[in-house]
């Protein structure tokens, strides 16, 4: 349950749901949607949270989907927004807890509340703020995946690309089939290994075909995905989230890089 | 009985799909020529959209009033000279079309392209009984030489290619100059007219699919570009029509709209090269048709699927878009699904038609990118209705035990934000030390699905919630 003060001074108040992985593997991409948001001039808080429930909703465990959804809604009620570094687990909210608690006259105004007020990171900032740029300097190529739940569950496609025009030094160069899925699909990538292997595989190239030294997307799922194929493939491509360039927070080593390797990376 | 399923063997035959480089040759065209020409297709014409609304609503209205469509349609077949069976399986419909078989005295019977056909099982239950059935879609014609079904509802073989086809030709046609020259593929078309036109002329009864059946009329209709369809129609004395009872729309206007979306979403046409609609039997004054015309409905498990949220499978109209755009089937091919049909559509109907306990890898093996939802033209869930089979799994405990303690686990602690708090931090702690000096692993124990194909990246070692915490205090201080 969250006890906030109220917005101070019209500014929104955003709940960041930082999502599984963000919390647990890649922290800083949490800490750079929060300077994004902050920028943007919001009032940000973490409280504290879980996970939504996709992997279990997606696995057909209905009951703890429901047990973890109720907790979201609970944890985020007090919040003018709530933003997530992730198409996936936005969409989650957005598009799933309405269809989760259709049934339920109890939960069903309060998952329809929280779906509405859910966005994804760079689409709240482009389609909800109005932000049409960002205060970053990255020096390169890079080129864009577009992670499938972002894009055909909530239309992110434009916002990112059009915050990151507006980061200095940095040129997009797209790759073929940016739209199409990098294979990791959650419990799939572990259940059905082999096919995820050749779906990545396909997407290896496709980044490689661009020689953008960098590849950014907007889910952490993909991005661990496609970093462990192209390292695994002794590719250099550096792997990081987008929320990291467009919050000028590149100090961390890129996806799967060491300490060591990144610092060497940089004197080079 | 239906056909012989692979289904609860999917892992290996994708396995095995993977390591056939000729199949992953073969795979790559489905890739580049269906999607941009749909695409292409849907953006010229600006009410594309619109249409596939349009689609959606005369197939769910159908559905709603399925059993008076059903009797309208029969009284209108019935009225101009035709007869119309219904079989409510696989077994019934073979004997139905058995009967008439005989009862026309045939030998030979020609096929037009039909996947409900495949479902039953008909050309080795006719071959069992005496009867030859040839298969006149190229297509069909070629994988039936090969005794294969088809890996794609709309391209059967797409799977193969010419020279593959033209050892087929060689080991089936001895009856041709062994020195021909067969290396281009023209060369193999021509040689497949040639031997279809005499089966043509030759066949007692002709039959054909249905994409579909018109209640107001009592006509049906089929599609095909090679004009075989037409040929197995109107040459033999006996015309039957087998389709599955979703295939009835109410009136003419409604089979148009929904013709303006099938084409531009199989192959990118605006038409197909044939459409061609069949009432009843050879009028007094036509100059050519059957003496006879039959048509089989066959339930097989769609009536069961009415009231259920599987319902919205029902308005399938075969297309094939969903999967020309799944990188699964993109990675697999048709006949890794090991049924009738293959791709998202599959993933779906075949659980509901021989048992999610045979077919449930099929809804599992997706990354529910959403992809075939984006392109299917009646808007058919296809992601939902996976997802509810996986449910159905779940329920009746079908969901692998590794699965289901892994889930257990997980929600134990997503269920107690303190107790995951503590868990996720002294894990990610130990997990990043260990991962410090390479930032990945190569190989990591429980993870050996992962690991098999790609590096897992070490975590960064503290958690967000240790660190937000840590800093909140440091602000507030």
């Amino acid at each position: 349950m969250s006890a906030l003060p109220s917005s101070r001074r019209g500014k929104p108040r955003v709940g960041l749901f930082v999502t599984c992985l963000v919390d647990l593997m890649r922290p800083s991409v949490g800490f750079a949607a929060v300077k994004l948001l902050e920028d943007a001039g919001c009032i940000v808080e973490a409280p504290v949270q879980t996970c939504c429930g996709q992997p279990a909703y997606n696995s057909g465990d209905r009951g703890t989907t429901r047990d973890l959804a109720m907790r979201m809604i609970e944890t985020f009620q007090g919040f003018d927004y709530v933003v997530a570094p992730s198409g996936s687990c936005a969409g989650m909210i957005r598009k799933h807890y309405p269809e989760l608690f259709e049934e339920d006259p109890n939960w069903r105004a309060k998952a329809n509340a929280l779906a509405d007020k859910t966005f994804e990171l760079t689409s709240f900032l482009v389609d909800v703020l109005g932000v049409t740029q960002v205060d970053a300097t990255y020096h390169g190529a890079v080129t864009y995946h577009d992670s499938c739940s972002g894009l055909r569950e909530l239309g992110v496609k434009p916002q990112p690309r059009m915050l990151l025009s507006s980061v200095r030094g940095l040129t997009l160069v797209e790759m073929n089939d940016s739209d199409v899925c990098c294979g990791f699909g959650g419990t799939f990538a572990v259940k059905y290994s082999d096919i995820s292997a050749s779906i990545v595989e396909a997407k290896a190239r496709n980044v490689e075909a661009t020689h953008a030294p960098t590849l950014l997307a907007g889910d952490l799922g993909c991005l661990m995905n496609m970093a462990g194929k192209l390292s695994r493939d002794g590719k250099p491509v550096k792997v990081r989230h987008v929320a990291e360039v467009l919050a000028n927070m590149t100090h961390e080593p890129a996806i799967g890089l060491a300490k060591d390797a990144a610092l060497k990376q940089n004197q080079s | 009985m239906t056909v012989h399923t692979t289904s609860p063997q999917f892992k290996q035959n994708a396995a095995r799909a993977l390591h056939d480089p000729q199949l992953q040759k073969a795979l790559n065209n489905v890739k580049q020529g269906f999607i941009d020409k749909r695409q292409a297709a849907a953006d010229k014409l600006p009410e594309f959209e619109a249409l596939r609304d349009s689609a959606r609503d005369i197939k769910n209205h159908t559905l709603e009033h399925l059993d008076l469509y059903l009797e309208a349609y029969e009284e209108k077949v019935k009225a101009s000279g035709g007869h119309v069976h219904f079989a409510r399986n696989a077994d019934e419909a073979r004997e139905i079309i058995l009967n008439i078989c005989r009862d026309a005295g045939a030998k030979t019977v020609t096929k037009g392209k039909s996947m409900i056909s495949e479902e039953i099982g008909i050309n080795h239950y006719l071959e069992a009984n005496g009867i030859r059935p040839v298969e006149t879609d190229l297509g069909e014609y070629i994988i039936q030489l090969r005794n294969e079904l088809p890996s794609h509802i709309i391209a059967p073989a797409v799977h193969l290619n010419a020279t593959q086809v033209e050892q087929d030709f060689r080991r089936v046609h001895t009856h041709l100059d062994a020195k021909r020259d067969l290396s281009e593929p023209v060369q193999l078309l021509t040689e497949a007219r040639a031997v279809l036109r005499e089966r043509f002329l030759a066949a007692d009864v002709g039959i054909t699919g249905a994409n579909f059946l018109v209640a107001e009329t009592g006509t049906s209709i089929i599609v095909t570009n090679e004009g075989n369809g037409d040929l197995t129609q109107i040459l033999p004395k006996t015309h039957i029509v087998l389709a599955s009872i979703e295939k009835l729309v109410p009136t003419l206007e409604d089979a148009s709209q929904l013709l303006r979306v099938l084409a531009r979403s199989a192959t990118g046409q605006e038409m197909s090269v044939y459409t061609t609609f069949s009432t009843g039997p050879r009028r007094s004054g036509d100059a050519d048709g059957p003496e006879n015309y039959h048509v089989v409905m066959i339930d097989n498990g769609r009536s069961s699927m009415l009231g259920t949220s599987f319902e919205e499978m029902l308005r399938c109209i075969r297309c094939g878009a969903c999967m020309n755009h799944c990188p699964v089937y993109h990675a697999v091919g048709g006949h890794a699904y090991g049924w009738v049909y293959p791709g998202p559509m599959g993933a779906v109907l075949t659980p509901s038609l021989i048992g999610v306990d045979k077919a449930g890898h099929l809804p599992n093996a997706s990354t529910f990118c959403g992809r075939c939802e984006s392109v299917c033209p009646v808007r058919i869930p296809l992601p939902k209705l996976m997802r509810h089979w996986r449910e159905r799994e779940f329920e009746r405990h079908l969901t692998p035990a590794s699965v289901r303690s892994g889930l257990r686990l997980w929600g134990f602690f997503a269920k107690r934000p303190a107790l995951y708090r503590f868990a996720t931090r002294a894990a990610m702690a130990t997990l990043g030390f260990a991962g410090r000096q390479r930032g990945r692993f190569s190989w990591l124990p429980l993870a050996k699905g992962w690991t098999k194909h790609r590096d897992f990246p070490a975590p960064e070692g503290e958690t967000f919630q240790a660190r937000w915490q840590r800093e909140r205090n440091r602000r507030a201080a």
